[in-house]
This record gives structure tokens, C-alpha cells and sequence, in this order.
């Protein structure tokens, strides 16, 4: 099911939370919402499965507007946060909701209910806990128990908030490939949201990043890492470094000195790059500074170095091969081999 | 845990670094048995003492089995009212806003707090035939005051904080995932309530049933004026016990109370059974 | 808003709420307001001379005296086992300690009447200890230590109830420290646990209080009816009205009435302003 938000805006009591939001999500992708705490991605998703009401805009499921149905007639598969299971019914009795509340005609016999249930339950590979209660499983449990209720319904699209959120690190690294792998079996539409850039980029065909309430950008994870679009997404993404330069005569100046990178634009600008995307000069025109700290990180030595002048320093970081000097105080030279610029 | 207690001598206390243990327990216990056990152990003991077929005679006076009845029966059919309205005022105190939530959140307590003495004979001047309630029902042949309806309105009356109180914070801890969750699945509000949100309250609302209820049995002051406490048709059991007790016949009123103590006290277990059967099996309180 | 033909999924709809809201509203009116209102009612129905006059009564004035009595004698008392109980129950972890909590709930499972009557049974006449009691000259029961006993029992459990949740709830860390910075178990008491309980400590002895001055079971079979001797205000109440005088009755009614609307007043002041310093359990 082919998903279509048309300039949506929500407001919580005059607060804007989403600005003119427009995003189209193709059948069967497998997409995140990334973004900080505030960005608007939660309400997005809410938004997409009716569980708030928008001020303005439309959603389309499919051709169908979808922007009035109330969240019973959407018929989205939503897995909550902190999974909402519902404690007093069994395993089975949970899974199993979704088709039982169905109205008289299209409930399937109760055999049925039950032989489906089982096959969800197996399907996230929990069977023989059908009979316990959620308070007796594990947070990885649970949160398969709500795929498997969410799935239930079979639904049109799949919605996750924050799926990973509440367990840890190990249990998340797991449940993150198996997901991946759940959706490639069943192919649903599944948008989840997310504040954890590598669980977006490791899982997601695309990823929407998201600031303030509004998209920022929508793209593969190779875009959205490599060719970022704005300085939020380049800093949000990945390590990166940041420094304040002007565009003089289509050389780029960096406190005055030029720094050997040449620009189509003229004008005051702010040069992005990732700490990796450097190479240590010898001579000619690049950066030049002392180095104020260094630690080792796997493979490579990262290099905080102080630019500019003593009384406004910048200080970035770069990475350095493990056989150059670069202990305090050390004066070191680079480039940029990748670089962007916001004017 | 298990391996390192059993390790440890048996102790029926863990060791602290505060003081006053043997003091407060001490006095606790002190204070306890003299106030509550040793007065209730002289009331099983003069029952006791009784023995069986003189028991069990003064159990099967019709007139005490019928206040028993009277006493038991209005209490129940208040508790259901009360868990009724009690259940719909917890929900809209819990999920609406609207002018005076605060007040009314209040005034809910007022029958905790009010004595019962004032509660009867206020209720008796409202529903007596000439009251301000009673005479609009007097025409239709509706007589609250001195009848079993009065004892029910006064048990209503007394009861409705007991269920409030106890489903009320069960209720605020219900998450609006768990209710937007079983909306996503298709539920209709009405589902929602009656299949998810009413069932995870099912303990509160048996806890606060029982509360009412043992209330119920056991109350007098607000009943007795409104009962009108004719023999076999509205006298309830402690009034029983208090017109035996003026007749010295101690025996008699030994043995109503003790059938009624030990309905108090099965109802306290099947709370306290409640609270720890829904604790071991989904994880909360109540 | 901009659309209403959207449904908000978690909550009914308006005129369900509103129904909700009036039903509830009219059942309070019916069943607790209106009586609230008729004692005052009743009471000012001969105007402000007989009301000051039915109080000034001296079987009235006694009434109230002896409440006062009962009351200053039981709620100490109460406030006392109150915190030694909670004391031992929040800071201590011992065998049996539910089985204790139990316990001290039992009075609330207890009719008032049997709360008198098995003070009867001890001090009566025919009891085991009557005869021993009245050789000495000593009189329990139907005379006022049978009323503060009868009316201990009854308001047994308040303080301790208000107290052990929170004091569970706060834990023995605060106790630790302080003990391990070296004060004794008293100066950890009053400076570290009282202000922590203040609040809640004042309010189980209000509710404490309105029960105390307002028991009337229990009371009334302990009391032998003796006007102007064992009279309390709410046994009072009673022989005014079996004698028709309304205004008599609803006038002493009404002292107790206000003394549980300014409970309630002071207790939702508290819990407004200090919400966070009572514990969250049950109230009773």
C-alpha cells in the first residue's frame, strides 16, 4: 500500500509540531523516521495511522483519503513504544484481539481465530508461550508479541514507534536484523520511527530525517550519509566538523588564510566535512593548528585540533594515520578530500 | 538469593542499622493486642463457650437469621449500585475536564468524613413521606424511609468513596497506549472499554465491591433511622445485636456478632486473596 | 478543530461524556449533597435564636465536652501507635510483617457495633473482669473509658494507614545516612523522618479526628445512654431526634457536619499543595 502525506500541519494547543509536512512512501518499502526528540517524527506516525487528527493537510492510502478515516477503518498494524500489551490476557488472547473485536460478519470462526493466532505467534518464533502473561516475558518477547497482534489484523501498513527503544543494546542488534528479515519475508509497508541514526541506517530502504517539524531530507542511507543537504542533516548524521569560511574569487578562506578548497559561489559560508575526509599536507594551502587532545579509536587516531585565532578558537577533529605524530601541542597541516558547503 | 538465605540462619528479621526495632515493634504489638485481639478473643471465647447446639440455636432464630438476611441482602444490592456509580464517577474524575473536577473529587469523600448519625437522620428527613424526596415518591407508592429501600439509600449513600478510592488510582496508571492499541486493532470505544479497560480493572472494582460490601453488613448509624427496624421486614443485624444486648441477652447478641465477624473476615481474606492473585499474575496491585 | 468528522480514538464521544458527567453529578446531589445540605437546613429552620439556644442546651454543651475529651485522649494515642507501627513496618524487613498490616486493618472490617460489644463482653457486668471491676470501684463500660476504648478501636487503623505506604514507599536510605553521619535513632526521627511524613501525618490525623468525634455505633453500645454522663455529640444527636426535636438534633448535627466539611477542605488543600508528600495509596 503506496502511503501519501500532503502538506500536513499539526499544532498541539497553538504549538506547532509538524510544518507542511509532504512525503510519499512507495508499497512495500521498509522507511525510518529519524530524528531528535521534538522533530515531529512520532507525530508523524500517529498521524499516518489516525491516531491524531491533523489541522490541515490529507493522507492518502492509496487513491483513497484516507485523512478522515477514524484509526479502526485505517486498518494500520501500530507497535507501540512501550508495546501496550494488554496484561490481563494471555499471549494468545492478545494476538488473537484484533480478530475477535471484528464485527459479527467478517469474524472469522473462533478455530479459525485460534489457528491463525498460533501461526502469528510462530511466525515471530514464540511459540509455546501462547498461555503466559506479557508480565512474564522478557522485553524482546514482548515486543514480538505486539508485531505478531499488530500483524494480526493484516493490516495495510505496518507502523513502528520507537521499536527498539525499551531493550538493550544486545536484544536490539538482534531484533533489528529479524525485523529486516520479517519484512523482506511479508513485504508490508513499514515506516518506523526512530532517534538512533545507525538502527536507521543499517535497516531502513529510506530514511526521512527530520528537524522541528519538518523533513529535511528523504533519501537512501548513501544519501543521506554521503550527499547530506543541509548542515542539519550533515551534522545529525555520522561525526562531522564545522567551521565558519568565505568564498573569495572562488577560493575558500578560512580565517583569512585561503585553505586550498575552491567554490562556484562568493559569500560568508560554513564548510562541513567528516573527520575521515581528510588527508595531513605537507605544505601548500589546507588548515593548520596545534593539537589539543588525541585518542586511539580502532584502527585510526582521532585528532582534536584548535584553528583560528587564540581568542575565537574552533577546534575539530580529524582522523590521522596511527604513524603520524600527533601528540599535544604538535602542529599539524590537512585538507578536506570531501567537503560541502551551506552559504 | 534463595541458596544464600537458607546458607544463613534462619532469622526473622534482616539486620539494620536502625534503631529502634524492638521499641516500636514492641509497643506496636503491645498496643495492638490489647486494643484489637485480646477484646475480639473475649468475644470468640464467651461464643466458644457457648457450645455448639446452643450456637447453632440462637444462629437459626428466625429472627436473627432474618436480619442476617435483611443485612446482607441491602448491603449487596448497595455494593452493585455503588460499584456501578462508583466505577462511572472514578472514570469521569480520572479522564474529563470539566468546571469543578475538584470539588466533585472532594465531595466524594464527604461520606468517609461525615458521621453516620448525621447521615441517617439527614437521610430520614429527605425520604421520609413528609421529606423533601419522599413525599414526590410517597403519590407513587414508593416508600423509601422505614422500609428495606431506606436501608439500601443509606448503604448507597455510605459506600460510593469505598469503590471510587479504590478503582480511582488504578485507573490513572491505565496507559492511552494500551487503549489506542486496541483501537488500531480495530476495537470500537465500546470494545475498548467493556473487553480491555474494564477487564485490567476487574480486581479494583472486586476490592472495592468487597469494601462496600462488608461496609454495608456491618453498618448502623445511618441505617437505623431510615429502617424503620421492624422485625423480620428492615432490622438489620447490629441492630439486633445492640436490642439483645439491652435485653441482657448476651448470648444472643455473642452469636450474631460472631457469624457476622466471620463474614467480615472470609470477605478480608478474598481481598487480600484478590490483591495477590492479580499481583502474581499480571504484575500490579489491585 | 478544522475537521470534526474525525473520531478521537481514546475517548468517548461528547455526548456520551457529558451524560457520564450528569449522571454522576446527580448521584452526588441525590445521595450526598442533599443531606449535606438538609442538616443545615433543619437546623437554621427556627432561625439563628433557636439554633444558638439548642446549643447552648447543657446536655448539649456536655455532649460536646466529652467528644472533645474522647477525641483528645484517642487520637494521641492513635498518632502514637500510628508511628511506632509504621516505624517498624517501613524501616525494618521482618517475617510476618503482612500478616501484621493485616491486622492493623481489621477494624475496618469490624461492624462499630461489635467494636462496643466486644468491649461489653470484657468489662461488663457479667463478664470475667466485672466483678474484680467493681470490687476495686472501677467502671469500663457505659462510663467514658469504655467510650475512649470503643472509640480507639474504631479509629485505630487512620494514622498507621496514611503512614505505612509512604514510609515504605520512602525507604530507609535517608534513615541510613543520617545514622551514618552519626545521629541516634531519636535525631533521626525527628530530623530526617518527621518532615518527610509531615504532611501525611497531619492528614491521617485529621481523618483520625472527624471519626473519632463522629463514631456513633460503637459508642452507643458502650455508652449505657447516661444524658449529660455518657453522652457524646453523636449520641446526642440520636436521643434529640427519637425526642421530635428536630431543630435540637440537626442543630448539634450540624457542628459534626462542619467538622467533616472542614476535613475535607483541609485535606484537599493538602493534597493540592502537597500532593507529591502523601502517598499515593489508598485514602480511607
Amino acid at each position: 500500500m503506496e502511503i501519501r502525506v500532503e502538506k500536513i500541519r499539526k499544532e498541539f494547543d497553538l504549538y506547532p509540531a509538524l510544518h507542511d509536512v509532504s512525503l510519499k512512501i512507495e508499497s512495500g518499502e521498509l522507511i525510518a523516521l529519524l530524528g531528535p526528540s521534538g522533530s515531529g517524527k512520532t507525530t508523524l506516525l500517529r498521524l499516518i495511522a489516525g491516531l491524531e487528527q491533523p489541522t490541515q493537510g490529507r493522507i492518502f492510502f492509496g487513491n483513497e483519503d484516507a485523512s478522515y478515516r477514524s484509526v479502526q477503518e485505517r486498518n494500520v498494524g501500530f507497535v507501540f513504544q512501550h508495546y501496550a500489551l494488554f496484561r490481563h490476557m494471555s499471549v494468545l488472547d492478545n494476538v488473537a484481539f484484533g480478530l475477535k473485536v471484528r464485527p459479527k460478519g467478517q469474524r472469522p470462526p473462533k478455530a479459525e481465530i485460534r489457528r491463525r493466532a498460533l501461526e502469528l505467534l510462530e511466525m515471530v518464533q514464540l511459540n509455546g508461550l501462547e498461555k503466559r502473561f506479557p508480565s512474564q516475558l522478557s522485553g524482546g518477547q514482548r515486543q514480538r508479541v505486539a508485531l505478531a497482534r499488530a500483524m494480526a489484523i493484516e493490516p495495510k501498513v505496518l507502523l513502528l514507534d520507537e521499536p527498539f527503544g525499551a531493550l538493550d543494546a544486545k536484544v536490539r542488534k538482534e531484533l533489528r536484523r529479524w525485523l529486516r528479515d520479517f519484512h523482506d519475508r511479508t513485504g508490508h509497508t513499514t515506516v518506523f520511527v526512530t532517534h538512533d541514526q545507525e538502527e536507521a541506517l543499517e535497516l531502513a530502504d529510506r530514511v526521512v530525517v527530520m528537524s522541528q517539524g519538518k523533513i529535511e531530507q528523504v533519501g537512501s542511507s548513501d544519501d543521506v550519509y554521503d550527499r547530506p543537504n543541509s548542515p542539519f542533516v550533515f551534522s545529525f548524521i555520522g561525526e562531522s566538523a564545522s567551521l565558519p569560511v568565505k568564498v573569495e574569487g572562488g577560493v575558500v578562506h578560512f580565517h583569512g588564510a585561503p585553505t586550498g578548497l575552491t567554490a562556484q559561489r562568493d559569500g560568508e559560508a560554513r564548510l562541513f566535512f567528516r573527520p575521515q575526509d581528510v588527508s595531513l599536507i605537507e605544505e601548500g594551502p589546507g588548515m593548520t593548528g596545534p593539537v589539543t587532545s588525541s585518542r586511539r579509536l580502532a584502527g585510526t587516531r582521532i585528532a582534536e585540533i584548535e584553528l583560528g585565532s587564540p581568542e575565537k578558537p574552533c577546534h575539530v577533529e580529524v582522523e590521522v594515520p596511527l604513524e603520524a605524530s600527533a601528540s599535544n601541542g604538535s602542529i599539524l597541516s590537512f585538507r578536506p578530500t570531501r567537503w560541502k558547503l551551506f552559504y | 538469593m534463595t541458596s544464600a538465605r537458607s546458607a544463613a540462619r534462619w532469622h526473622w528479621k534482616n539486620p539494620s542499622v536502625i534503631p529502634g526495632f524492638g521499641l516500636t515493634l514492641g509497643f506496636t504489638l503491645a498496643y495492638l493486642t490489647l486494643i484489637i485481639l485480646i477484646p475480639l478473643a473475649a468475644l470468640a471465647w464467651r461464643s466458644a463457650s457457648l457450645g455448639w447446639s446452643d450456637f447453632l440455636r440462637l444462629v437459626l432464630d428466625p429472627r436473627t437469621l432474618a436480619a442476617l438476611r435483611i443485612s446482607f441482602s441491602t448491603a449487596l444490592i448497595a455494593a452493585v449500585v455503588n460499584v456501578v456509580f462508583g466505577v462511572v464517577a472514578a472514570w469521569v474524575l480520572v479522564r474529563y475536564n470539566f468546571p469543578g473536577r475538584r470539588i466533585v473529587d472532594a465531595v466524594v469523600d464527604l461520606p468517609f468524613a461525615i458521621p453516620t448519625a448525621v447521615a441517617g437522620i439527614a437521610l430520614t428527613a429527605i425520604y421520609a413521606p413528609n421529606g423533601m424526596i419522599g413525599s414526590l415518591l410517597a403519590p407513587l407508592g414508593i416508600k423509601v424511609a422505614y422500609s428495606p429501600l431506606g436501608i439500601v439509600v443509606a448503604l448507597i449513600a455510605i459506600g460510593l468513596p469505598f469503590v471510587v478510592r479504590t478503582v480511582q488510582p488504578v485507573m490513572q496508571e491505565i496507559s492511552q497506549e494500551v487503549e489506542e492499541a486496541a483501537a488500531s486493532l480495530g476495537a470500537s470505544r465500546f470494545q475498548t472499554i467493556f473487553r480491555v479497560i474494564l477487564p485490567g480493572l476487574t480486581p479494583a472494582i472486586l476490592t472495592g465491591f468487597s469494601l462496600a460490601l462488608a461496609r454495608g453488613i456491618g453498618e448502623y448509624g445511618s441505617v437505623i433511622f431510615i429502617a424503620g427496624n421492624i422485625p423480620f421486614v428492615s432490622e438489620i443485624a447490629p441492630l439486633l445485636i445492640v436490642i439483645r444486648l439491652e435485653e441482657f441477652d448476651y448470648g444472643a447478641a455473642t452469636v450474631i456478632a460472631t457469624v457476622m465477624l466471620i463474614i467480615s473476615f472470609l470477605m478480608l481474606f478474598l481481598i487480600n486473596f484478590i490483591q495477590a492473585w492479580s499481583r502474581r499474575r499480571f504484575g500490579y496491585e489491585q | 478543530m478544522s475537521n470534526e468528522r474525525f473520531k478521537n480514538p481514546i475517548t468517548e464521544s461528547a455526548p456520551v461524556r457529558w451524560a457520564l458527567i450528569a449522571a454522576v453529578l446527580a448521584f452526588l446531589a441525590l445521595f450526598v449533597l442533599t443531606p449535606l445540605v438538609i442538616v443545615f437546613t433543619e437546623a437554621f429552620s427556627k432561625g439563628w435564636e433557636e439554633y444558638i439556644l439548642a446549643l447552648q442546651e447543657p446536655d448539649a454543651v456536655k455532649a460536646i465536652r466529652l467528644t472533645l475529651l474522647v477525641a483528645a485522649i484517642a487520637v494521641p494515642a492513635n498518632l502514637l501507635f500510628g508511628l511506632a507501627a509504621s516505624w517498624a513496618i517501613a524501616k525494618f524487613e521482618f517475617r510476618g510483617k503482612s500478616f501484621l498490616i493485616t491486622l492493623i486493618d481489621l477494624p475496618f472490617s469490624v461492624s462499630p457495633v461489635i467494636s462496643g460489644l466486644v468491649y461489653v463482653l470484657l468489662f461488663g457486668a457479667n463478664s470475667v473482669l466485672g466483678p474484680i471491676l467493681k470490687s476495686h470501684g472501677l467502671q469500663i463500660v457505659f462510663a467514658v473509658p469504655g467510650i475512649v476504648l470503643a472509640t480507639i478501636f474504631v479509629t485505630f487503623p487512620f494514622v498507621a494507614r496514611e503512614l505505612i505506604p509512604l514510609m515504605q514507599d520512602q525507604g530507609t536510605g535517608d534513615e541510613e545516612a543520617a545514622i551514618s553521619l552519626g545521629a541516634n535513632g531519636w535525631q533521626a526521627f525527628w530530623y530526617v523522618t518527621v518532615p518527610n511524613i509531615k504532611w501525611a501525618l497531619l492528614y491521617g490525623v485529621l481523618l483520625c479526628n472527624a471519626r473519632a468525634m463522629g463514631e456513633f455505633g460503637a459508642v452507643s453500645v458502650v455508652s449505657g445512654h447516661i444524658r449529660g454522663l455518657t453522652n457524646t455529640m453523636p449520641l446526642h444527636v440520636e436521643i434529640l431526634y427519637n425526642d421530635y426535636n428536630v431543630v435540637g438534633a440537626f442543630a448539634v448535627a450540624s457542628l459534626l457536619a462542619l467538622l467533616a466539611l472542614l476535613t475535607l477542605v483541609l485535606r484537599t488543600i493538602l493534597e493540592t499543595r502537597y500532593g507529591s508528600e502523601l502517598s499515593a495509596g489508598q485514602k480511607h
